[in-house]
């Protein structure tokens, strides 16, 4: 990124800041909703819990707390979150003037979904953490571990919405060439959203199944970070994800630029 | 009937034109609920028994409440829309015509790549009643087309209530999103695993205990269900009678405020 | 056939303010502004004939048309259509009215257009007997018969405005609201859209309510025109007449031998438009037409004469401005 369009940027992310922040009957509305999703999934798994026997990786309240923290950042986490309007852009062919303009695309959008995913979030878990701390047990969301745990969690969760935010533009990307954004963004936003823990939590799956969530990027974006909070994962484990989370990031978006370079000039070659 | 007939057909006619779309979405809305039911197994794998209930048992659960969503999202998806349908004009359309607005609702939108869901839970649903070893009957038999029928009636009570919605404020609308989707994914379990409050709440005010829950309990013959209960989803269709009064008030109230 | 007594409609449209405690206000209470579309509008439209609805945007043309197609309930007044009140019996009164709203469709787009019509008359319950004879009839006189089994998405405008038309006719209906029937549309379709309108109220005797911005629309259709704005009813009579009391103005452009020296003329504007060419602006209420042809003749040697009205547009245009909207 050049240092004369950090400006750009910058305000670029501004003004999505705001106009999502003008919805705040949605928010409210989407509050509620997050709050009966989280309620219902911990009487599910506290349902299952009641038969268990010793031998489960993670606590109830652990599980809860992990819960309550997908709810807060589910923006944060979620693959199927999505901006009508740059799919419309792409599938219309006004991304002709997304081009005149004199930034590197693919920064300008990412900056942008990154804005769209903090302003949802900034709405969202704030009451969610808050009202969770005051719930009964097992209900109740716990403080972190400790503060290192705490600072590592926000260390984790922010690289963990880069992470997220680059996969998604190869969603975008992969519609220059499709023209239609449904089935790839279902596609890959279910099996981002299993592989992130959002229908199972990762702790609970079996031995198989991790193995091969834990070598895949979305977990990165959720499970780390709110496993942190929770204690589930040491001081030691956390460094590791987090250097994990710095090598995927760079990773994606190599390839994301690369990948998204080569669609550009095929659109322009067909006269878009 | 018929004209709602002929509106299903013209609308399947023009979601084939674009066939191969139509069936990735179709899959694509295969795997979305799959991908539920993959963490319900392996939730049973790990844990065995939910309660006091085996895997197979929830299995028809599911499959029930499922099965009943697709089907309502597929056809009911003009009062889903609903908001697309007045901002489109659509409705003013509708109200020049000389025939009920809900028929015209129901046939402004059917969306078949639903069909997905609903193919999966007609597997899932194949797979529970051979593990099971239920003692089938005629009444266990109409109880469990009654518990899928009216359960579609149930969701599309639902989505009616969110479109009249729409006649005041389209914002913040997806607060229903916590009785359509919420609602089916609490239904697919049996409800007795919840808090009382809201196993109440589910089954009086909008009554997916009475097509999915108690019914169940009579077709697997768990002790304290009655035969009675095999007919309950009837009496859930009654959810119905508020909904639509309170549809027609929307509509006077959109006559009387304009767009 | 229509009988409209002192229609009025206020809308109730939320205040939007800015800033979060106005907004956290509006959660709980929401303000609203009252505007008024229609107040105290009074017409009587006879079975068979044709009118011209016409004013500028927001005058509460589309109110009105929504009051007397049903959609819309008014505040107070009455509307009488074919002996119904609209908004009271929804049902019986849309069985005989057309409507075409021209900025939106009413065909499915992903089918051929065949495909619709069958939908439309099972809506309307049409006998297949009569259904067959109109749709004929349209088919032909609109000249359809090609586009019939193509897919409505792609239909040109003009093709499709014709397809519109007759779907909103199969039922045959007495009353037909046209809401900017030729919006978008070529020189060539708009022709064939007022041809096929004029032939219909000829021969069906249906009558026809028509919206428009395009004068032309009106020129060619109807005589009568019912002029709105600001809610109010302007002017409701004859387009003749209209012109006899504001239409004063004549232009009388002159072409005579070069050389000579066009003569100025007492209240009349002249301007020059070349060598041998000039043009006279007469205000017939100051000055007679013939009196500056008879000068003009006499002074020059002339090789051609005609004399123009103004266009409607100016007309109305004036019209607007004298009542201040």
């Amino acid at each position: 990124m050049r240092k004369g369009n950090a400006a750009a940027y910058f305000s670029s992310f501004r003004i999505r800041l705001m106009q999502n922040l003008q919805y705040r009957v949605a928010a409210l509305a989407g509050l509620m909703t997050q709050f009966f999703w989280g309620f219902m999934l911990i009487m599910i798994l506290e349902a299952f819990y009641r038969n268990s026997d010793a031998s489960i990786p993670m606590s109830l309240p652990q599980l809860a707390s992990y819960i309550w923290l997908q709810q807060a950042f589910l923006v944060f986490v979620a693959l199927w979150f999505r901006d009508p309007e740059m799919f419309g852009m792409i599938t219309s062919g006004n991304v002709a003037y997304e081009l005149c303009r004199p930034t590197n695309l693919y920064y300008f959008w990412h900056v942008r979904l990154l804005a769209q995913r903090i302003s949802g979030a900034a709405l969202r878990c704030v009451p969610i953490l808050l009202v969770a701390t005051l719930l009964p047990d097992p209900y109740r969301l716990r403080p972190p571990a400790d503060l290192a745990a705490f600072l590592l969690f926000l260390l984790t969760l922010f690289t963990g919405v880069l992470i997220n935010v680059s996969i998604s533009m190869f969603i975008y990307i992969l519609t220059f060439v499709t023209l239609s954004p449904v089935g790839s963004l279902m596609i890959i936003g279910t099996v981002g959203e299993f592989c992130s823990g959002m229908i199972l939590p990762i702790p609970l799956m079996p031995e198989w199944l991790r193995n091969i969530v834990m070598v895949l990027p979305f977990r990165l974006a959720g499970d780390l970070p709110f496993r942190i909070w929770s204690g589930h994962i040491g001081m030691q484990e956390a460094l590791t994800g987090f250097l994990t989370q710095l090598l995927w990031l760079g990773a994606l978006m190599f390839f994301g630029q690369l990948s998204m370079r080569k669609v550009l000039n095929k659109a322009v070659l067909q006269g878009g | 009937m018929n004209l709602y007939l002929r509106y299903v057909k013209m609308v399947f006619r023009c979601q084939m034109q674009y066939r191969v779309s139509f069936l990735l979405t179709m899959l694509a809305q295969m795997l979305i609920p799959f991908s539920v039911f993959a963490g319900m197994l392996l939730l049973f794998q790990r844990f065995h028994l939910l309660g006091s209930w085996q895997v197979d048992e929830v299995m028809l659960c599911f499959a029930v409440i499922h099965m009943a969503f697709a089907l309502s999202e597929c056809f009911a998806r003009g009062f889903d829309m609903f908001a697309q349908v007045v901002s489109q004009g659509e409705f003013d359309r509708i109200l020049v015509r000389p025939r009920g607005t809900v028929l015209q609702v129901l046939g402004a939108r059917f969306e078949f790549s639903r069909m997905g869901r609903l193919c999966l839970s007609v597997v899932v649903m194949g797979i529970a009643v051979s593990r099971l070893s239920i003692a089938w009957n005629p009444l266990k038999v109409l109880s469990l087309v009654l518990m899928v029928s009216c359960g579609t009636l149930v969701f599309a009570g639902i989505f009616m209530l969110a479109a009249t919605l729409c006649f005041w404020t389209l914002q913040g609308l997806e607060v229903v999103n916590i009785f359509t989707d919420g609602g089916r994914e609490m239904a697919q379990y049996p409800l007795d695993i919840y808090k009382k409050e809201i196993t109440r709440f589910f089954t009086f005010v909008i009554p997916f205990g009475m097509v999915n829950y108690l019914p169940l309990r009579y077709l697997l013959d768990r002790p304290g269900s009655m035969a009675w209960h095999a007919l309950l989803p009837l009496c859930a269709t009654l959810f119905l009678v508020p909904c639509v009064l309170l549809w027609r008030f929307g509509v006077r109230r959109y006559q009387s405020a304009g767009s | 056939m229509i009988r409209v007594e002192n229609l009025s409609k206020t809308y109730h449209v939320p205040k939007r303010s800015t800033g979060v405690k106005a907004a956290f206000k509006a959660l709980v209470k929401r303000e609203t502004v009252a505007v008024e579309a229609i107040r105290d509008v009074s017409f009587h439209v006879a079975p068979g004939e044709m009118v011209g609805y016409i004013g500028p945007n927001g005058a509460g043309k589309s109110t009105t048309i929504k009051i007397m197609s049903g959609i819309l309930v008014p505040d107070s007044g009455t509307c009488e259509i074919l002996g119904r009140t609209p908004w009271k019996e929804r049902m019986a009164h849309v069985k005989d009215i057309g409507v075409v709203f021209g900025q939106r469709s009413q065909l499915w787009w992903d089918v051929p257009v065949q495909d619709s019509f069958d939908l439309l008359r099972d809506i309307y319950r049409v006998p297949a007997e009569s259904y067959r004879k109109t749709a004929d009839r349209l088919t032909e006189i609109l000249d359809l018969a090609d586009l019939l089994t193509t897919p409505v998405r792609s239909l040109s405008l003009g093709q499709r405005m014709r397809c519109e038309l007759a779907a909103s006719l199969l039922h045959s209906p007495k009353l037909l609201f046209l809401d900017e029937p030729t919006i978008g549309l070529d020189a060539v379709s708009k022709l064939a859209v007022r041809q096929f309108i004029r032939e219909l109220n000829r021969e069906a005797g249906t009558t026809v309510i028509l919206t428009t911005h395009d004068m032309n629309d009106i020129e060619a259709l109807t005589n009568r025109i019912l002029l709105i704005g600001k809610g109010h009813i302007l002017y409701d009579g004859g387009l003749d007449h209209l012109r006899e009391q504001y239409d004063t103005v004549r232009t009388v452009t002159v072409d005579y031998r070069e050389g000579q020296i066009p003569p100025v003329l007492d209240g009349v504007e002249m301007s020059r438009l070349g060598e041998g060419r000039v043009r006279y602006r007469v205000d017939t209420a100051i000055v007679k037409v013939s009196g500056v042809v008879a000068r003009l003749s006499a002074e020059l040697e002339l090789k051609d004469v005609t004399i123009d009205a103004q266009p409607v547009e100016e007309l109305i245009v004036r019209l607007y401005r004298e009542h201040r909207i």
